[in-house]
């Protein structure tokens, strides 16, 4: 069983659109999103769920007024400036280390246990998928997606699938390492502008930091064509193979509205470049 | 006054719409929040004239000190210090940096320690200061960065934060405390999903916020809808144009591709005053 990861370093290059028309082009696979903290993969592949889990993860803390002697120790140990002058605790800025609570005298600090977010296990045209949603303004993404990855690991080996496709998410940070780990190959997609090269560039050195597999994708590559010669050679120099290119094109966008992939509902020409980008992914692994 | 541009979902163009601001407006401070993906000084061009190395205090144990009791990893709630049989192993990428450990270990065996997880930098390009940090490449923890970054808000300018996507912990300590956020979304599903989110984001943190709808010709009218029928203001429309793209792809804000568009932000921070009693 292979699994891929589709990410970009900066936002809205494409990922969500590339990883559904692999869902629509693959046999035999499971599908995962993990980006939790603005999941959009479920627009296009319109799951009905079939089971709903809670997420918990983490502690905030809670101040019992009744028993507090406000003596002030809580907040000169805190370090996230969680705690007013009037002893309440600001749920968003705590980090729940609960240094407050073990070190009250009183004990009157009591850490709650969060329910940050919700797990599903799904049924889609294109076959089983694993996804999330963060509770807004809440910690912990790269929990929920290591989460979601091993549910989706579970799923595809009791049904003996050839592949998990996974949908990541922008930037660097927490939630694009735990989408990292253990995968075949992570396939990232830019865009010919300054922007998305550079960001581009970051991710892979993420990706190459934890030894995995990378091959890029240019998408909307017409759009500059220098600039995407310029993103093919800098890869060039990375030791980074540029497997595919998807021009531009407004039925991309139709296809979304209507819900559909672009293996679906797009023209002929990105239909063909994405699915060809498929299976060279599908050679090479 | 401090302005954040936020989106929740990404590439809508949150960083367009900061810079294009911050070259209509006068007597201006960019503060780019964004430091897995800073992509601000593409734009704005400063000359970096300092830089400050940013750390989190992570444990170190003294082993001819520690007598392995296990209290460290008791009171560690995030699992970053293990206490084996005659050894301890800490995992610095797991710390929170919270100084429990160290305050509670009886045999007085545990130092802070600075680790690097990124790094601040300062410039100006012409009358705009320039503010942002860059995470460390295979750092996860972004917020402590975004809070050194905002320790250098010099208030009396007008204050642009671009924001990080999404909704969860880098969002909230770019944002916190803003007196106005707009929101960069564009008319597609995916667009409108996430701005649900971010305008629930809005909400539980108390933050005025209005729509700027990008690429506003392409996708559906059904953000409008939704905008209108939450009765959020739509500060601006930007059609989808070539040029447009072309000009950020080579890294051109708007006003600089079509300076027409000066008036329509300097309009938009007008309003955004004025509606808001700044």
């Amino acid at each position: 069983m292979k699994q891929i990861v589709v990410i970009s370093g900066k936002g809205g290059t494409g990922k969500t659109v590339i990883t559904a028309s692999f869902a629509a082009l693959a046999d035999n696979k499971v599908m995962a999103d993990c980006d939790v903290d603005a999941a959009d993969l479920h627009l296009l592949l319109q799951p009905r769920i079939r089971q709903r889990i809670e997420f918990k993860s983490g502690v905030t803390a809670l101040i019992n007024k009744e028993v507090c002697t406000q003596c002030g120790k809580c907040r000169e140990v805190c370090r996230f400036d969680a705690i007013d002058e009037t002893f309440t605790i600001d749920p968003i800025s705590c980090e729940g280390c609960a240094f407050c609570h073990f070190v009250c005298p009183s004990k009157a600090i009591e850490m709650k246990e969060n329910l940050s977010g919700e797990w599903f296990i799904s049924d889609t045209r294109f076959g089983p998928m694993v996804h999330a949603k963060l509770g807004i303004a809440e910690e912990n993404s790269g929990k929920l997606v290591s989460l979601v990855r091993k549910k989706a690991k579970e799923l595809a080996e009791k049904n003996n699938s050839d592949w998990i496709i996974i949908d990541g998410s922008p930037g660097i940070g927490c939630p694009v390492i735990a989408s990292l780990s253990g995968v075949s190959c992570a396939l990232v997609v830019t865009e010919p502008t300054l922007s998305g090269m550079h960001d581009a560039l970051r991710v892979i050195e993420v990706a190459k930091h934890f030894g995995v597999l990378t091959k890029v994708v240019i998408n909307k590559y017409d759009l500059n064509p220098d600039m995407s010669e310029k993103i093919v050679e800098t890869c060039k120099s990375n030791d980074v193979e540029v497997i595919g290119k998807v021009g531009f094109d407004k039925s991309v966008v139709n296809a979304m509205v209507q819900g559909k992939t672009i293996i679906e509902g797009a023209d002929g020409k990105v239909k063909k470049e994405v699915t060809d980008i498929w299976e060279n992914l599908k050679q090479t692994l | 006054m401090i302005l954040s541009v936020a989106s929740g979902k990404g590439g809508t163009g949150k960083t367009i719409v900061a810079t294009s601001l911050a070259l209509s407006i006068s007597n201006v401070q960019i503060l780019d929040c964004d430091v897995e993906e800073p992509n601000s000084h593409i734009f704005i061009k400063p000359e970096i004239a300092n830089k400050e190395n940013v750390c989190i205090p992570v444990p170190r144990i003294d082993e001819t000190k520690c007598n392995f009791c296990g209290k460290c990893q008791e009171v560690c709630v995030y699992n970053a210090i293990a206490v084996l049989k005659d050894k301890v192993l800490v995992f610095p990428e797991l710390c929170h940096g919270c100084g429990s450990c160290s305050y509670f270990c009886p045999e007085n065996a545990i130092k802070e320690v600075d680790k690097e997880i990124g790094v601040v930098e300062f410039g100006k390009s012409n009358d705009i200061q320039f503010v942002h940090g860059k995470l460390n490449i295979g750092e996860a923890m972004a917020p402590p960065l975004i809070k050194a970054v905002k320790k250098h808000i010099y208030s009396i300018k007008t204050i642009i934060i671009d924001a990080p996507p999404g909704t969860s912990c880098p969002v909230i300590e770019s944002i916190k405390k803003s007196d106005f956020c707009i929101l960069v979304t564009e008319p597609t599903p995916f667009g409108l999903n996430d701005l649900i989110l971010a305008v629930e984001v809005m909400r539980k943190l108390n933050i005025p916020f209005g729509v700027v709808i990008n690429r506003s010709d392409l996708g559906d009218d059904k953000t409008d809808q939704y905008c209108q029928k939450q009765n959020i203001p739509v500060l601006m429309r930007i059609p989808f144009e070539r040029k447009i793209a072309e000009g950020y792809s080579r890294g051109e804000t708007i006003v600089e591709t079509l300076p027409e568009y000066k008036e329509k932000f300097q309009e938009m921070f007008r309003k955004i005053k004025e509606n808001n009693n700044f």
